[in-house]
């Protein structure tokens, strides 16, 4: 999801007569339902997945500005820059509260950003695909917003105490980025032939990546099984994929919108829907820096922090200044 | 592209999380009493440079939906916490002392409402 292809530390899942005592207490209190909080004893590859996972996933809310950001000096009208800001707005909160979360597991902020700038942790796939026109903030809240969901609702009862607490104030906040994007997909659906043809074209552009963003297929998803056992992944890719896919194809229908699949068809049998597998390969290439916008997105995240430094920095020197002055005072 | 690199400016104390860089802001606990006469209630934590500014944060990060009407940012740092260890020690006394749950009492019902 936000968090795709996390690698694990484990070497596999330990049963509970090979756990020491420690590590044994430890399964069988998430097996219970039971919340694992910071100062809590944990085995050093949960501490790692985690630190990964809700960096990447943090680190995801900070870029995924990025491409919304680009339209709120162009929306269409003053009360959609109004929503768009706010909605922007969301993301960097999300993206702090994410990040507050993993610095309890003992890895900094700073540290954090640093490893998303130099490259080394990674962010959603999704958000190193341009946003062209306005109807692609239609698409990115309704399919994008909506995928998140998918994965983030039941990652509200996740193990780790932060994590989970995180996850229920994102929820609230994300259901209204899924519905100010389908309410503009609304409009452009319901508009002018030119609206029509820009909304149909963003759900062609998007859909497949809004796929991808569950990570590989359950076979290819090596690290899973740990996850689970954790508690730190919830569902597998696949079954959330499945869900998106059903949740949303009845959504096109109402707008009277095709999805770029021609395989896409009701499974009676399944009670499902089958759809055409995202096209990997492009996935494997955008992960690894070769998408259209991974450049970019990383040069703006750069820019940003190099160009906010004497911020940073004057900021601290005033309130150590503050400081000396009122110690000296009294 | 450049990597963030950290400056020369050594004035602030170690973040409680972790080894904080001479860069790095402290963090703050943040808590939020809404408007319905609760107390307030830790929601969250934050990075800001001072405690003028620990506030202001806290106002946009947690408080962009009316969820409060009061503020109080405490440096992480300066709070003590009791450890997990601790946990039999500190609250197993309470479990054999029922009686101080008002359900231990059986109150005839002909008494009434007590």
């Amino acid at each position: 999801m936000y968090a795709q292809m996390i690698k694990s530390t484990g070497k596999g899942i330990k049963s509970l007569d090979e756990m020491d005592p420690e590590e044994r207490a430890f399964q069988e209190r998430i097996d219970a339902g039971g919340k694992i909080e910071p100062k809590d004893w944990m085995p050093e590859g949960y501490r790692k997945n985690l630190i990964r996972q809700i960096g990447q996933h943090a680190h995801s809310e900070i870029v995924g500005q990025l491409p919304e950001g680009n339209w709120i000096t162009r929306a269409p009208t003053l009360e959609r820059k109004a929503i768009l800001l706010a909605k922007v707005q969301d993301e960097a909160g999300h993206g702090l509260y994410l990040y507050c979360a993993a610095e309890t597991l003992g890895v900094t902020r700073d540290q954090m950003t640093r490893d998303l700038l130099s490259g080394k942790m990674k962010y959603s796939s999704i958000f190193n695909y341009p946003t062209l026109t306005w109807a692609d903030m239609g698409a990115v809240g309704w399919l994008v917003d909506g995928a998140a969901i998918m994965n983030q609702v039941p990652l509200q009862r996740t193990s780790y105490g932060p994590y989970a607490r995180a996850m229920v104030r994102i929820c609230k906040e994300e259901s209204f980025h899924q519905r100010q994007g389908f309410d503009i997909m609304m409009k452009m659906a319901n508009g002018t032939p030119a609206q029509r043809k820009m909304a149909q074209d963003a759900l062609n552009r998007f859909w497949f990546p809004a796929l991808m963003m569950f990570g590989p297929s359950d076979k290819d998803s090596v690290h899973s099984a740990q996850s689970m056992a954790w508690k730190i992944k919830m569902n597998t890719n696949d079954e959330l994929r499945q869900k998106f896919v059903d949740e949303t194809v009845p959504q096109a229908e109402y707008l009277g919108l095709t999805i770029p699949d021609e395989t896409l068809k009701f499974n009676e049998e399944t009670g499902h829907y089958d759809f055409a597998e995202p096209d990997w390969e492009e996935f494997f290439q955008v992960l690894k820096g070769n998408g259209p916008c991974n450049t970019e997105r990383l040069a703006a995240r750069n820019k940003a922090w190099d160009e906010g430094r004497w911020v940073r920095e004057g900021l601290l020197a005033h309130a150590e200044k503050k400081r000396s002055r009122q110690m000296a005072a009294e | 592209m450049s990597s963030p690199e950290s400056s020369e400016y050594d004035g602030t104390e170690a973040a409680p999380h972790g080894k904080a860089r001479s860069t790095e802001w402290p963090l703050w606990e943040i808590f939020i009493r809404g408007q319905h006469g609760l107390s307030h209630r830790h929601v969250g934590s934050l990075h800001a440079a001072d405690a003028e500014m620990a506030i202001k944060n806290a106002r946009d990060v947690y408080t962009r939906r009316n969820e409060g009407v009061s503020i109080w940012a405490v440096q992480a740092s300066a709070i003590a916490a009791s450890s997990p260890e601790e946990k039999g020690a500190l609250y197993e006394p309470a479990n054999d002392k029922v009686y101080r749950h008002p359900t231990f009492f059986d109150i005839p019902d002909e008494v009434g409402a007590m």
